[in-house]
């Protein structure tokens, strides 16, 4: 891997990654904690740029840390949850060996080729860009249909998010 | 470019941390935070598999518009998890997830 933008660009996004998630998962702090989770999924769409899927990457910052961040920012002011619980962990030592040998396995099958060829040669030089994104979503030999099933499961999840969330004394 | 295993690596190393915080942390907010680092691994395997594709002759953007649902459906689940969290909080006084028990028989 020779040095160039998207190999420096691809160093960068990786540190932003796993040290974001780390943060998440290792701070006692939950408002930091929800700091870190942005600076996790910022390097995600970074991920999606050196990808060639610019669309996702907007949407991945507009969703996520636009509104699910946020969200996640107001539930933590809600549940004033910092003060209640002393010790961050439970479960400790089964929960990092069980997910160390996950990820040792995962890195084994992605550098072993045991399922068949596992790196392409070559990577497709035509790329769809968004504008064929946008065409097929609404193409009903494309995508139409799981794009409207998708619209009614948001709006069914907001109501119900409302509907659960209402107070009932008020 | 990056080769695909170095993607699958990250995302990998990503899902795991997430694991690892979905049964290690005892708030319910830390979980769902944790949950969402994980769904955002499966979203790089999807675009890394859909960028290193073989070339067809008809365009395939399979890979692409299933991350694009992903995103819907972790910003839906998003949604309901923190309502849930905050209707027990209410009742209980807790984000423990194991203090919420009231449906055990």
């Amino acid at each position: 891997m020779e040095l160039n933008a998207i190999s420096i660009g691809f160093v960068v996004f990786t540190i932003f990654t796993l040290g974001g998630a780390l943060g998440v998962v290792m701070t006692r702090n939950l408002f930091q904690g929800t700091i870190w989770l942005m600076v996790s999924l910022f390097g995600v769409a970074g991920y999606f740029v050196l990808l060639s899927a610019p669309f996702l990457a907007a949407v991945q910052i507009l969703v996520y840390i636009g509104a699910i961040a946020i969200l996640i920012t107001f539930a933590v002011m809600l549940t004033r949850s910092i003060a209640r619980i002393k010790e961050r962990y439970i479960r400790t030592a089964p929960s990092f060996i069980g997910s160390l040998a996950l990820f040792l396995i995962l890195l084994l099958g992605v550098t072993i080729p045991i399922f068949g060829a596992h790196s392409p040669e070559s990577i497709p030089e035509y790329v769809a860009s968004t504008r064929d994104l946008g065409a097929a979503l609404v193409d009903e030999n494309g995508y139409v249909v799981p794009f409207l099933l998708a619209s009614v499961l948001l709006t069914a999840a907001m109501i119900g998010a409302i509907f659960i969330a209402r107070d009932e004394r008020s | 470019m990056a080769p695909l295993w170095m993607y699958l690596a990250v995302a990998a190393a990503l899902f795991s941390i997430g694991v690892f915080g979905v049964l290690a942390r005892r708030n319910a907010v830390a979980i769902l935070m944790s949950v969402e680092l994980m769904l955002n691994a499966v979203n790089i395997n999807l675009v890394a598999f859909w960028r290193y594709s073989e070339t067809s002759t008809d365009l395939l953007l399979n890979g692409y518009v299933f991350t694009a649902f992903v995103l819907i459906v972790a910003a839906a689940e998003a949604a309901v998890g923190l309502a849930i969290i905050i209707t027990v909080y209410r009742n209980r006084r807790s984000v423990i997830p194991e203090e919420a028990a009231m449906l055990k028989g």
